[in-house]
Order: structure tokens, then sequence, then C-alpha cells
């Protein structure tokens, strides 16, 4: 194993941590958490495909660069969602939020 | 085996372990405190891996916004000592056994693939960055900056516009302070104005 593969162990082992979470969470800002994991373990294999495989260009670290921009911008969204959610429902829960279930 | 090794291993024993307290524990703040450490596990990963620009974005957007906007929000939508409503016995383990499944799937496709890792050292100065982020030309990302500094502009409106609190029951608590002139309104259920 070289580096490349190690790293890419961790970063799966992460990727499925996170899927884990959004699995078995029943709490909204629990899962976001839990996609943000994933979208670490993302950055993590382009910073380290572009490091270990092409090291001439560098396009894996813009990547990740605007994986980074777009996750924060998801997730301030995303709390918007959250607070006016609980301001309607009194509860964060997914099982709670079933108004468009009917 | 070399320093190197241990400290690369060290970084990845903790980056799991974090993440899996985060994603397993009861109560959501702690939660947070753990994802708060895994991301600093991958910044140091970043490091170890001689990126430091990643490295210290890593830390100013994640570690510094990103989850300080969870905590922001666990802290308004929650009690923070209150548990985590739980989830089934048999939920836990089909998801388990999913992500065992799909982990080591992953896994055995990329160990069985052999990568030809290139010769040259990359080398990771900021100025190249910094270059390439700026040009118009051929491996440059100029466009793609400018989208999304416009992406996150709307991103930020929206925010505003989604978390505003709608007009007609704000006027009624804060706006007008109660005067003798004109009798005051207010609806019998003030509990949204006191949390907010």
């Amino acid at each position: 194993m070289n580096y490349l593969q190690e790293i890419l162990v961790i970063s799966t082992a992460l990727f499925f941590i996170g899927i884990y979470g959004l699995l078995t969470r029943r709490n909204i800002i629990a899962i976001l958490m839990s996609v943000e994991l994933m979208l670490n373990s993302v950055n993590i294999n382009f910073v380290a495909f572009n490091k270990y495989l092409y090291p001439n260009s560098l396009d894996g670290i813009f990547f990740s660069i605007f994986i980074i921009t777009i996750a924060a911008a998801e997730v301030a969204l995303a709390i918007a969602i959250v607070i006016n959610l609980y301001r309607n429902h009194d509860s964060v829960d997914i099982d709670s939020t079933t108004l468009l279930k009917y | 085996m070399d320093t190197s090794k241990i400290i690369f291993y060290l970084l990845g024993g903790f980056i799991l372990g974090m993440a899996l307290l985060a994603v397993t524990e009861k109560k959501i703040f702690r939660s947070a405190i753990w994802l708060l450490f895994a991301l600093i596990g991958i910044a140091g990963l970043y490091f170890w891996m001689a990126l430091e620009f990643i490295a210290a974005v890593q830390i100013i957007v994640y570690v510094g916004g990103i989850v300080v906007l969870i905590i922001f929000s666990v802290f308004l939508t929650h009690q923070a000592e209150d548990d985590m409503p739980k989830t089934g016995l048999s939920r836990k383990i089909a998801a388990g056994l999913a992500v065992i499944s799909g982990a080591a799937f992953t896994i055995q496709l990329f160990l069985n693939n052999d990568f030809n890792l290139s010769a040259i050292p990359f080398d990771s100065d900021v100025a190249r960055i910094g270059t390439a982020m700026l040009e118009t030309g051929d491996g440059g990302y100029l466009l793609p900056f400018e989208a999304v500094s416009m992406l996150l502009l709307a991103a930020m409106v929206g925010c505003i516009v989604i978390a505003i609190r709608p007009e007609k029951s704000e006027k009624n608590d804060s706006e007008n302070p109660p005067s003798f002139s004109n009798p005051p309104t207010r609806n019998p259920e003030p509990v949204e104005g006191i949390l907010y």
C-alpha cells in the first residue's frame, strides 16, 4: 500500500461513517453534520489525487476549495431553513415534518 | 516505520475516532464538538500532506465558520442537554451492515487498482494557487471563482429572506413600544417573541 491508498482508506471510512450518521440520525442538524463529514472525505480525495497523481496541475486543489465554499453556503442556508422549521413546528426532528405527506 | 508514517496513522485514527463519536453521540452539542475535532484532524492531514493553504482554509472556513454556525443553530433550537431522539436497534444494525459492506467493496476496489504515482514532487506554493485562481487562460479558474462569489452572495441573501420573521407578529411586539394613545393589541400567545 502506498500513501495514496492509505489516504483513500481513511477517506472512504470517513465517507461511510457519514452515511451511517445520515441513515441513523433523526435530527436535522445531526444529519447536516453527517453531510459535512461526507463532503470532507471527498475533499481529502480530491487533494490526495492531485498531489500524488497529477502534481503539475492544480485542479484537485481548486475543486476542494470550491467544495469548501459551497459547503459554507449550504450550511448557512440549511440553518436558515432549520430555524424557520423550528418556528413552525417547535421541533427539528425529521419525523415531525410531515407537512407535505398527505 | 518512520516518523511520518506514525504521524499519519495517528492522524487517521484521530479523524476516524472523532467522526465515529460525532455520529453516535446522544447529546447534540457534544456531537458538534466531536465534529469540530474531526475537522481539525482533517486539517492536520492536509498539513501532513504539505498543503498549508488548504489546511488554513479548512480551519478558517470549517472550524471557524461552519461548526460555529451549527453550534448557533443548536442553541437556537434545542436544550443542549437533551438527548436526541433514539433510533431503533434494527435500523442501526441495517445501517451498519450497509455501511460496512459498502466500505469493504470500495476499499477492495482501489486496493486492487495500482495507481501509477507520479515521481515529480508536488509544488504547493501558494503563489501558484493564487495565480491560477485569477487567470483566464488555460488552467485558470477566474470564471468559477466569480461564479462561486455570486453564489455566496445569493446564498446569504437567501438565508436572510428565509430566516427573517414574518412582519405581522413582529410589529406588535418590538417595533411599536406600547403607548397610551393606541391601545396595545398584543396577541395572547407571546411565546415566540420571547425566544427570539
